[in-house]
């Protein structure tokens, strides 16, 4: 079965009925492919979160519907039977490690698939296939999660939610705190997830260059509606249009703008990456020394 | 959530609204006082006049007065009830061993039912009425003279403003965690008693871890912003007494002289 | 220039079963005005020795002068006064009940009359750009608006260190930039000493000296030009590299000899044009 997920006409409103009635979402389409890397991107109150507890039902739109692989979900779904999505796709909430509660970490891992129906055998043994996953160890299932630093603690939440085995893994700023060593790591962590284990992968963030390292698909949100989505090589393209959405620019395309600006240098397609960066300066000045060489065209080199 | 907590503060600016949390604490108090007074329909006329004409002045709409009923409507009617059966005297109805069912008995009820009302009207409008946090204010000047006894009263008062001004916080979290913990298959809410029980394990663990994180990190700031007990401390928070409050205070004087002239 | 703030080989080990103290013998020399970033990674004893500076932390060993005055039992309250401190969580350090009873809360410990309090929160509140906001309650602002709170609230008691501890780690983009320009703009205006501990590199771009802590010791300091030409030494210092120098080092494993000295993006831009016409 494909488990794609894709929102129709989705609309979300708080307390509907009630006097505190207010509207988060509205008017949302769009489609997250099976086995591609999203990234959820927009200032705080855009609907990020609102939009992401309808990737596994925890809400339901109050207008049009979400389909969730062959899943259908719409106001009026019944709320029984929705474990099934759930185990489907799993969420990593910001600050994960505040899910934390068990004694022991094997225990903590365990906690999901347990719920979802493994025994207590299965879920220690899901939880030792885990750790690895998320680049810890054997030696700490018999610890308490509560003794473990900030970032262990993350990476314990996150293996409670991988060992539900999820085919979409849904990441809310998930390196959110750490420092710029952690966050590095645990990126790259999320890519072999994806790579490796080929889930399909959500990223909420405020990062630019996270989603122009890793991310192949792209939503923009706006005041409870999506503004754009495509690919990042194609969003990033229009500077002007972000910027007049006070959204950044991954540092390799505004510096490539600033070359092509100050000193007339086209490298072509935007480099979405430092190395594609590198390797356009590289071929270029091979360009230029071997046209330096060549007498017949000298005057180039100025 | 929000619809939890009953009978919380609606802003507003009706005459109510303006008086001196003092003053309505203080009514409100000796109004569970007042009321032991009535004992014939006069008294209780005048105590419903009393707060009806409260309850028109707040601006408020009467459903929610009502709604403060609901929750205690179990509790009303078994003492309403006791009352009917055990009270002897005047005319007799019915007769069953001790039980029985008196004219006097029946009297005894409706009173008690308008005593329950009337205390439940009056609350309510304290809380609707008046923020928490002017409560807290109004009860920590009215505690004063205890700290002459050595009770701690600034900073009771500051430990129940904290506690206010964490409420949205922690109910905030308490969302959080649920969904986590929901994303990871429990059910809030579903299956028997021993399994409801169980399922709220992860809730509270989490909500005890972090709230402990939170007092420590709070304990700290207050220390470096220079706190160091409740002793010579200033107070930003003022409280206003004005003609109105004196007012309603004189008019609450006159009405427990008629409440003594009227009772038999 | 006037030393603000002395420190004389401190020692601090949270309890015995550590290995390692936080603080190995740390000395530190601060000038009135001076813009401070303490980087370093987690654990390596930042946070602890901010909060030997106006002793929520007592070292085993060593002095700690504020204002030459030494750090003692008898004057920590006054020292206190001195120091201002914005923590890492929004929520954490939100005493007050609205945003103008929280900013208060210091005025109030400090037992100043009523009348002048009111004038010092207004100005405070308007320093930080949150007057309209003096009634809110905390539940219904952002994260970066809250820092600016807790700003106001070191501000009112008129400091003359403030001390960031990560304050802008737990904000989006938009909040970071609000409160580093608050802090800007506050610093200019009231010649405050700014400490700030932090992860980021735009924040510790501002600063006119970066000290880096590792195992408890300061281990380098230098101006943000010096500190951030340690190319890949630099995540281990806690900080992301900038992005002239990934892209340093990007071309350098493309066999390219690029400069030493760190260079701003403008300055690659430069030494790139140079490069390419050279040819």
């Amino acid at each position: 079965m494909v488990m794609d997920i894709t929102f129709e006409k989705v609309g979300y409103t708080y307390q509907k009925g009630s006097p505190f009635e207010s509207r988060a979402l509205y008017d949302i389409d769009f489609d997250i492919k099976q086995g591609s890397y999203t990234a959820l991107v927009g200032h705080t109150g855009s609907g990020k979160s609102t939009i992401l507890r309808h990737l596994n039902a925890l809400n339901k739109p109050t207008e049009g519907k979400v389909i969730i692989g062959d899943r259908e979900i719409i106001s009026t779904t019944n709320n029984k039977n929705l474990k099934g999505i759930r185990k489907k796709v799993g969420i990593v909430f910001q600050f994960p490690e505040a899910q934390l509660f068990e004694e022991t970490i094997a225990k903590d891992i365990a906690f999901g698939p347990k719920n979802f129906g493994a025994t207590e055998e299965e879920g220690i043994e899901i939880a030792k296939r885990m750790l690895p996953l998320v680049g810890l160890d054997e030696t700490y299932m018999e610890r308490s999660p509560f003794d473990l630093s900030g970032g262990q603690m993350r990476r314990v939440a996150i293996a409670g939610v991988l060992a539900m085995e999820p085919e979409v893994l849904v990441l809310d700023e998930p390196t959110a705190g750490l420092d710029p060593k952690g966050r590095t790591e645990m990126m790259e962590m999320f890519y072999s997830l994806y790579k490796e284990q080929g889930i399909t992968i959500v990223l909420v963030t405020h990062q630019m260059e996270d989603v122009a390292n890793y991310a192949n698909h792209m939503i923009i949100l706006e005041n409870g509606t999506v503004v754009k989505e495509g690919a990042p090589r194609e969003i990033f393209k229009d500077e002007a249009w972000l910027e007049s959405k006070q959204l950044d620019v991954p540092a390799t395309v505004s510096f490539a703008s600033r070359l092509e600006e100050r000193i007339g240098l086209q490298l072509g397609e935007i480099p979405l990456t430092t190395e594609e960066l590198a390797d356009k300066l590289v071929a270029e000045l091979n360009r230029k020394t071997a046209a330096g060489l060549n007498p017949f065209e000298g005057g180039d080199a100025k | 959530m929000e619809k939890l907590i009953f009978g919380r503060y609606i802003p507003g600016n009706s005459w109510i609204h303006r008086l001196d949390p003092r003053a309505k604490l203080l009514s409100t108090i000796f109004f569970i006082f007042v009321i032991f007074l009535a004992n014939n329909w006069q008294t209780y006329l005048t105590l419903f006049i009393f707060v009806l004409t409260a309850v028109l002045l707040s601006e408020i709409k009467m459903s929610f007065f009502i709604n403060g009923i609901k929750p205690m409507i179990w509790l009303i009617l078994f003492t309403v009830i006791l009352q009917v059966l055990f009270t002897g005297g005047g005319e007799v109805y019915f007769q069953w061993g001790i039980l029985m069912i008196t004219s006097q008995g029946l009297m005894n009820g409706v009173f008690i039912f308008c005593r329950f009302v009337l205390i439940i009207f009056m609350s309510t409008l304290l809380t609707l009425t008046t923020m928490p946090l002017s409560l807290t204010d109004a009860l920590e000047y009215l505690m004063r003279p205890l700290t002459a006894l050595k009770v701690p009263v600034y900073e009771i008062a500051l430990m129940l403003s904290i506690a206010l001004r964490f409420v949205p916080t922690l109910m905030d979290e308490t969302e959080k965690i649920m969904n986590a913990q929901r994303a990871r298959g429990v059910d809030f809410g579903e299956g028997n008693v021993f399994q409801q029980m169980k399922a709220i394990v992860p809730l509270l663990i989490p909500l005890f871890v972090s709230s402990f994180n939170r007092a420590e990190e709070l304990a700290t700031a207050m220390e470096a912003r220079g706190y160091s007990g409740g002793e010579g401390r200033t107070k930003f928070r003022k409280l206003d007494w004005s003609a109105s409050d004196t007012l309603v205070m004189a008019v609450f004087v006159l009405m427990t002289g008629a409440l003594v002239l009227l009772r038999t | 220039m006037n030393k603000i703030i002395t420190l004389n080989n401190l020692v601090y080990t949270y309890n015995e079963t550590d290995q390692r103290p936080a603080l190995n013998g740390v000395s530190l020399e601060i000038e009135e005005g001076e813009w401070i970033a303490i980087i370093g990674p987690n654990g390596s004893g930042k946070s602890t020795l901010a909060k030997t500076i106006n002793g929520l932390i007592a070292p085993d060993s060593g002095e700690v002068f504020i204002d030459q005055l030494p750090l003692t039992e008898e004057n920590i309250w006054s020292i206190r006064e001195k120091v201002g401190m914005v923590f890492q969580n929004p929520d954490n350090q939100f005493v007050g009940s609205t945003v103008q009873d929280d900013v208060a809360f210091g005025l109030e410990n400090q037992a100043v009359p009523r009348d002048e309090m009111v004038q010092r929160v207004e100005s405070a509140l308007a320093q930080v750009k949150m007057l309209d906001f003096k009634e809110r309650e905390p539940a219904r602002l952002s994260g970066g608006q809250k820092q600016r709170v807790a700003i106001a609230g070191v501000v009112a008691i008129a400091p003359k260190i403030i001390i960031l501890d990560e304050a802008t780690s737990m904000l989006d983009p938009q909040g970071r930039q609000e409160v580093i320009e608050t802090v800007q703009r506050i610093k200019e205006k009231e010649n405050l000493t700014v400490i700030s501990i932090t992860h980021d590199i735009d924040e510790a771009a501002n600063a006119n000296r970066i000290l880096v802590m590792q195992a408890g010791k300061l281990v380098k300091e230098g101006t943000p030009q010096e500190i951030f030409s340690n190319g890949d030494q630099l995540i281990d210092m806690g900080l992301d590299l900038p992005f002239p120098e990934k892209l340093k080092v990007a071309l350098e494993e493309r066999g390219i000899t690029v400069p030493e000295t760190y260079l701003t993006e403008e300055g690659m831009v430069e030494w790139l044009w140079t490069l390419l016409s050279k040819k």
